[in-house]
């Protein structure tokens, strides 16, 4: 910029200006000085505490009875992992394939829809879709399941699944496409053995994205697994889950299940800072989808 | 991309020898047919997965819309022995925790965009996106449990006091310094939508064709008025679509809220006093809920606070779509 006040016919840039210009960079050096800070403290609170209470006992017992000291979560792990597993189930293949409707046969007015329809569902409080999973599982089954919870979690996961792996498909030259068809390729393989394969890599990244997300969703949990103190590896019946033992644990009045909770906290957090730094290494060892 | 390549190639060779499975199944206009409508369905079930909210929560709130009608938001009266309910206590903390979170995050959430795309060195710009995409990506009870046991405490031991001392007089600020209230829970909210806002505007910023920042430039505006002239006011209509999509997130906002806000269903006019919101009050009443009345009218409130999100949601998505023009907005890592 000084060359362009250097030419004689350019008056000097004023004071007044000058300072403006300092005063908005400084400005906005201080924003993210500001928002860096609560990421720090949260980060570094939480290793701080997490790994302080973490033990063998928390990983491997479950829970004690109220006024007791020990116990665990080991229940609560397993649990989640199972409801992951009851989501990822359902959600994926209908996510995936949503995907491939919007990129492959998705370029007119229906797709349109489809695809704004998913980004309005994206929006959709998750205690809202508790709801739902409360009224289409709970209400037919009469009580709480690791089921229930499944369902709700599988219908976040759809809508964004849905959408990445449609910008995944459609970065697929359309050149392969035609290659494919000029052999006598039938259509569903070429959707399936060439433009899904080339693809493979972007998807697998928005599916664990979604993973992620959904790994630490609370609310839509609350009213379908319910959360159980026990052991329980069917999926038909209420099941312990991280997120909720956590929350429950906060809000109680005790020490000893306040230091749970940050241990809970930071497993919970390795698990879906685990699962995010698995996609960044799949990614960039991937041929072609790059996020 | 060397990936489908060797499918093509061995499938031509190898054609006349032996009929490779890609070829076999040349004859399958059937399969195609198959294969469409399977399609198909997955990409109707995401039409069909809101039709099912939709009717879900309209048929089971049937029950308390008949008992109340539309007395049910403008009282503020929540007495499940009596089987008397009003939401108004709860749409009003939603509405206020919703808009403290704004005040505080807009313009950090602008400002750390501004930073990441048009001042910071470029071997900066990747880690420092990557960060505040990681905020993100905290599950939101994690940051209530942080909110409770580090940001409530800081809250009630120094800034409530300071705040009550010097703006007091604005009614905003007054009563005992609880820590736990409407304050705290805008606060952690507007730590949990900053990423949202600031990496749409980030994404709305870059698209902002360069010559409009050379031509500031040349007519001699500085870094700041390049900004402001060439470069936000371009952008205007994605940066609110951005800030609509972040008051989305946080009218829904449930853990971190339910577990700082106080959870009391009353109306009052100082930022440090408990109040409710509509998230809170299904999250804490919901799977306790005895009465059919009662649950109707917690199904109701989901009801209204999923129509809520769905208008700020769509109004949202058409503003960033102006800007960015097809290419999609993502809100979240």
């Amino acid at each position: 910029m000084s060359e362009i006040t250097s030419k004689t016919t350019v008056p000097p840039i004023s004071l007044r200006r000058r300072l403006t210009d300092h005063a908005m960079t400084a400005a906005s050096v201080l924003t993210v000085v500001i928002v860096l800070a609560p990421l720090i403290a949260i980060f570094g609170y939480l290793v701080y505490r997490g790994v302080g209470s973490l033990n063998w006992d928390f990983l491997t017992k479950t829970p004690k009875p109220v006024g007791e000291l020990g116990g665990g979560m080991a229940n609560a792990i397993v649990g989640s992992i199972m409801i992951l597993a009851v989501a990822s189930v359902i959600g994926v293949p209908f996510g995936v394939g949503a995907g491939i409707y919007l990129a492959e046969f998705g370029r007119n007015r229906m797709g349109s829809i489809i695809r704004f329809t998913a980004d309005v569902l994206n929006g959709v409080p998750s205690i809202v879709i508790g709801i739902v999973g409360y009224a289409i599982v709970v209400l037919y089954q009469h009580h709480f399941s690791a089921l229930a919870g499944g369902v709700a979690l599988a219908i976040m996961m759809v809508p964004t699944i849905c959408r990445t792996t449609e910008e995944m498909l459609l970065l697929v030259p359309q050149a392969l496409r035609e290659a494919a068809y000029g052999l006598g390729v039938p259509r569903w393989r070429t959707t399936l053995s060439i433009v899904l394969r080339t693809a493979t890599s972007g998807v697998i990244t928005g599916v664990m994205l979604a993973f992620a997300r959904i790994a630490g969703e609370t609310a839509p949990l609350l009213f379908t697994t319910l959360g159980n103190q026990f052991w329980n590896t069917h999926p038909g019946e209420p099941t312990a889950a991280l997120p909720l033992q956590i929350y429950v644990y906060a809000n109680s009045p005790y020490e000893d299940w306040h230091r749970q909770a940050w241990a809970g906290s930071f497993v919970l957090i390795i698990l879906i800072v685990g699962s995010v730094a698995a996609v960044r290494y799949v990614v960039r060892r991937g041929s072609f989808g790059t996020a | 991309m060397p990936g489908p390549q060797p499918v093509d190639t061995t499938g031509v060779m190898s054609a006349q020898a032996q009929r490779m499975p890609l070829l076999r199944s040349s004859d399958g206009a059937m399969a195609d047919r198959l294969f469409k409508y399977t399609i198909t369905a997955c990409g109707f079930a995401v039409l069909g997965v809101l039709a099912l909210i939709v009717y879900e929560l309209v048929l089971r709130s049937g029950l308390s819309w008949h008992a109340f009608g539309f007395k049910f938001f403008a009282t503020s009266e929540w007495d499940p022995v009596n089987e008397q309910f009003g939401a108004l206590p709860f749409i009003y903390g939603t509405l206020v925790s919703s808009l403290v979170a704004l005040i505080i995050a807009v313009p950090l959430a602008v400002g750390v965009a501004v930073f990441t795309t048009e001042m910071c060195p470029k071997k900066l710009r990747g880690p420092l996106s990557f960060f505040v995409e990681l905020l993100a990506a905290i599950p939101s009870v994690i940051y209530g449990l942080w909110a409770v046991f580090v940001l409530v405490p800081l809250l009630s031991g120094y800034v409530q006091p300071f705040l009550g001392k010097t703006l007091g007089w604005t009614g905003l600020f007054t009563g005992p310094p609880y820590g736990i209230g409407m304050l705290a829970a805008g606060i952690i909210l507007a730590i949990m939508i900053i990423p949202i806002i600031s990496s749409i505007t980030r994404e709305v910023l870059m698209v902002v064709p360069q010559h409009q920042r050379e031509a500031a430039l040349a007519l001699g505006a500085t870094r700041w008025e390049m900004i402001r002239v060439g470069v936000l006011r371009n952008a205007r209509a994605g940066i609110v679509g951005g800030i609509i999509l972040g008051l989305g997130r946080a009218l829904g906002e449930t853990m971190a809220v339910t577990m700082v806000i106080g959870n009391r269903p009353e109306i009052a006019k100082s930022l440090f006093a408990p109040g409710y919101t509509m998230a809170s009050v299904l999250a804490n009443e919901f799977s306790e809920a005895t009465g059919d009345v009662y649950l109707s009218a917690l199904i109701e409130i989901g009801l209204a606070l999923f129509l809520v999100t769905i208008v700020v949601n769509a109004l949202a998505r058409l503003m960033v779509w102006t800007v960015t023009r097809g290419q999609p907005a993502r809100g979240h890592v």
